[in-house]
């Protein structure tokens, strides 16, 4: 379909602004640019059909069922979206006097408040924009408390093998060296391996339980505990909360700090990629490290504080509010049941699925999963030739996004599902059919799943020539 | 009690026994009893009808100034109404990050479409997806320029604190020395920049406008910059870059800033867009997603993530940055915005806020708020106070105004579209009680 700019007619446009009724500035023409930007010049039906033709070629949860694992594509509630578009949150500035933000500071202290409870911390900033965000500021409070005790060789960070690639990629921008360790033959982390790896150089571990083939880690006491008797910290990487929320908390199995993501867990909407929110929740040693502003309570009115030993700021102001205000009206509207009972529905939704699958598909793991299970499609790809990309490219044709594709990378032709709570055993059900349908096809007709999907947009992308030759701008025909 | 799972306790109790268990709490068998929760110490759960209630009371304890006259890195623009039309479609807003291309064309189109206008805007050839906000993006910028033997970087003392801030947590943690200049009349002091470039710089960080508004010489900051080899890192208003020259023509190497003011409102600091933009030769050190244009397996025209070598999921620690979820949302929202306004709108915007903010200017110099740098100002501007700054913002909020920052002993005012002359005029009128002229 056309491009913006290929609608663009010289002269269209709306009349939004009226003239300006003071003098204009003047500027040396030195400062001026030469020329407008090309920008486009489309009338408002125009662009109202440009995005709409776009929708359309946009799968979001309201399309289908979204399996994605580790993403946690559950449903968006409407009363969120409303919630953070009241014009008391969105026309107030961030720099107004405190005493006309009460409203704002009660929503980041009430949710700090609910999250700290949810996941056993005793602080928490808002001011991370992301998961990875989120991790990049805890492993700063993880390094601040090291230094400010003059334990300068604590230089590096562990991370299972199995673990998400922001893991790593965060400990390398707070400045750590990383240490792999292998899991074990369930998935977990290899205790021997990990008993081997900590030393007095050990600042700390990155641990997401359930770990990234969907199993809760039974040895986590143990794990947290060889950290801590090593002098490190540990982290818990909040991907996988929507597996245990109410049910059991990092802050309990041992974790001194965690993120978590809102825009997973707590049921705000992924905007195609963001914004998100990574709060970072702290045990009370490590608040002091905490980043500035942060909110305070002194009887009924809120003010914002500097933490003594402060990491400085992480991002402008106070982080993504309105995404605050979602997971605020998320939370409040589930409550001390509703946050149990959510956890519990994904979990019982990944076994049914699983059970719905096992046997035709290989499971990686061949137990009980809690909110997602991974496939692998080793055996299949050997006998037809069908690989884990073919069958969830074969799935978009049945409106149904793919599971997450070659992860985690300690399983060979990986399929990642995480159905959520939010998915009625209907949908379950139909799934499982399209699952087994699609295995059918990989026996009798494995050629036609080599080029699905068929009834897409647009067929499979030639992604090797888009990162040889970038073409990453319109070019205006020059 | 809410709750969003369609399951009945019925449905619920046959699929446990399709799983082989008998109750609820079998599907936490595997957590050790020790770390099992018992009670949450949480409230009740809430109808719609009450949490929507408890949430509007929140907001309600906020005060909404009818007038505002502050900026200092949040700006208050005219949105047009299609921008929150297009942005609430729930295909863009539920959607995860476009890796499946067959089914996220228009996510994807949207963002190759986003990053042509931040290069037309910027004077740049290539853009990322976006970062999460104005000042990561400077922090993501100095990271960009790391060489072997240039790891020190320069930031201009009149850019905006919370930038100069993250980006020193930024660097703390690897390790990269950092000088900050000092300010000379509003402006950053070139002098010292001269004396402090040296040839283990790796990048000098200037923002034009800058904090105070003040449009900065950057033609000798980036002369002075390139002599030594540093890299020049421009941050900019994006408003003011439909009017005011390009970093791409003053030859800066990247480009980046706060992309509020493109149609996101003020939202107590967030949801806002970090936007990066650089010359083509940095293109493989820029952080983030990237969308690229390709064909389909019947060469039609189609989008996909690309130069993906460079991401985290792939390149793990040696990944160009950990950033993964940025600020898609925020970026379709510059794209609307940029798009409802086209280069006639845009310019029109930039002109009627430094107009406004020019005229206001004048006002207030009658007044004895002295403006304190002689230097080319856009929409901000710092002024002496000849009454306490605090107290008289304290006035203006009685009435419902707003006013300039306190900076500095000082205030920081800033003007867009939205202040018209009517408003300025009653500003100035009060401002005039207040003072007793």
């Amino acid at each position: 379909m056309k491009l913006l700019f290929e609608r663009s007619c010289p002269g269209r446009g709306a009349a939004l602004l009226p003239a300006c009724d003071v003098p204009a500035a003047e500027f040396d023409a030195a400062l001026l640019r030469d020329q407008a930007p090309r920008l486009p010049e489309i009338s408002e039906i125009d662009l109202g059909r440009h995005y709409t033709e776009l929708a359309k070629q946009t799968h979001g949860v309201n399309d289908g069922f979204y399996p994605l694992g580790s993403c946690t594509m559950k449903y968006n509630p409407r009363v969120n979206e409303e919630m953070a578009a009241l014009p008391g949150f969105t026309q107030i500035h961030p720099l107004q006097p405190v005493e006309t933000v009460q409203g704002c500071l009660e929503v980041i202290y009430e949710s700090e408040q609910l999250l700290c409870e949810i996941t056993g911390m005793d602080g928490m900033t808002f001011q991370p924009a992301a998961g990875a965000h989120g991790e990049y500021t805890g492993l700063l409070l993880i390094r601040k408390y090291h230094l400010s005790r003059g334990d300068t060789a604590r230089t590096k960070i562990i991370v299972p093998d199995s673990a998400h690639g922001t893991n790593p990629a965060s400990a390398a921008m707070a400045g750590f060296q990383v240490v792999s360790v292998p899991s074990n033959d369930q998935g977990g982390v290899d205790l021997d391996a990990l008993r081997k790896a900590v030393g007095p150089d050990t600042a700390g571990l990155m641990l997401t339980n359930p770990n990234t083939v969907g199993l809760f880690d039974p040895n986590i006491l143990e794990i947290t505990k060889i950290i801590h008797d090593a002098g490190g910290l540990c982290y818990y990487d909040g991907a996988n909360l929507n597996a245990i929320m109410g049910h059991a908390r990092p802050g309990d199995m041992g974790f001194d700090c965690v993120h978590i993501n809102l825009h997973k867990t707590f049921s705000t909407p992924h905007g195609g990629g963001g914004p998100g929110s990574g709060p970072v929740g702290c045990k009370s040693f490590l608040e002091a490290f905490l980043p500035s502003p942060r909110v305070k309570k002194n009887g009924e009115t809120f003010s914002f504080g500097t933490p003594e030993q402060t990491m400085g700021q992480v991002r402008s102001f106070y982080g993504n509010f309105l995404v605050v205000v979602r997971a605020l009206t998320y939370v409040l509207t589930l409550g001390k049941e509703g946050i149990p009972e959510a956890s519990a529905g994904a979990v019982l939704n990944a076994n049914y699925l699983m059970k719905k699958l096992v046997g035709a598909y290989d499971m990686s793991y061949d137990t009980q999963c809690m909110h997602e299970f991974v496939m692998t499609l080793q055996g299949l790809a050997h006998d037809t030739g069908v690989t884990a990309m073919d069958v969830a490219k074969r799935l978009l044709d049945f409106g149904i996004h793919p599971p997450t594709m070659y992860f985690p990378l300690i399983v060979h032709e990986a399929l990642m599902v995480e159905p959520t709570e939010t998915e009625s055993p209907e949908t379950l059900d139909e799934a499982a059919e399209v699952f087994l349908k699609i295995l059918e096809e990989a026996k009798t007709d494995p050629e036609s799943l080599h080029h699905a999907p068929h009834d897409c947009a647009i067929g499979r992308p030639d992604e090797v020539t888009a990162a040889r030759a970038p073409v990453l701008r319109y070019s205006f025909g020059e | 009690m809410g709750s969003y799972i369609p399951a009945t306790g019925e449905e619920r109790q046959k699929m446990l026994e399709a799983v082989g268990l008998s109750s609820m709490d079998d599907l936490f068998s595997v957590v050790p009893e020790e770390v099992r929760v018992k009670s949450l110490n949480l409230p009740e759960g809430l109808s719609e009808l009450e949490v929507g209630q408890k949430v509007s009371g929140l907001a309600a304890k906020n005060q909404q100034f009818r007038s505002i006259f502050r900026g200092a890195g949040a700006y208050r623009h005219y949105i047009p109404s299609i921008v929150k039309t297009v942005t609430s479609k729930e295909e863009f807003l539920t959607a995860y990050t476009p890796y499946q291309a067959e089914i996220s064309q228009g996510v994807l189109q949207s963002i190759f479409e986003y990053q042509t206008q931040l290069c037309e805007l910027t004077g740049m050839d290539v853009s990322n997806a976006s970062v999460y906000d104005g000042a990561t993006a400077a922090a993501e910028a100095v990271f960009m320029c790391q060489e072997r033997k240039r790891t020190s970087v320069i930031l201009s003392g009149a850019a905006d604190p919370q930038t100069i801030a993250v980006v020193k947590t930024y660097c703390e943690s690897r390790s990269v020395p950092v000088t900050v200049l000092p300010v000379d009349g509003c402006a950053t002091d070139l002098e010292a920049l001269k004396a402090a470039l040296a040839k283990d710089t790796a990048a000098v960080y200037v923002q034009s406008p800058n904090y105070y508004g003040v449009i900065e010489d950057m033609d000798a900051v980036v002369a002075a910059a390139h002599e030594v080899g540093a890299k020049v890192i421009m941050g900019a208003n994006p408003i003011s870059l439909g009017l005011l020259k390009t970093p791409g023509e003053y030859g800066a190497d990247i480009a980046v800033g706060e992309g509020q003011p493109l149609g996101m409102p003020l939202a107590f600091g967030g949801p806002y867009l970090g936007y990066m933009t650089c010359k083509k030769a940095m293109m493989r050190k820029l952080p983030g997603r990237i969308v690229g244009e390709t064909t389909d397996d019947q060469g039609r025209r189609c989008f996909v993530l690309t130069l993906q070598a460079r991401e985290q999921h792939i390149r793990r620690e040696k990944a160009s940055s950990n950033i993964c979820s940025n600020e898609a949302l925020c970026a379709m929202t510059a794209s609307v915005y940029l798009a409802a306004m086209g280069p006639k709108g845009l310019r029109q915007v930039a002109e009627s806020s430094a107009a406004h903010a020019h005229y206001l200017a004048g006002e207030l110099a009658k007044l004895g708020f002295k403006v304190r740098s002689d230097k080319p100002f856009f929409h901000e501007f710092l002024t002496d106070s000849p009454v306490e700054p605090e107290a008289l913002c304290a006035a203006l909020a009685e009435r419902g105004i707003l006013g300039g920052l306190p900076v500095d002993g000082g205030i920081l005012w800033c003007c867009t579209e939205l202040n018209s002359k009517a408003e300025i005029d009653e500003l100035v009128s009060i401002l005039g009680e207040v003072c007793g002229k």
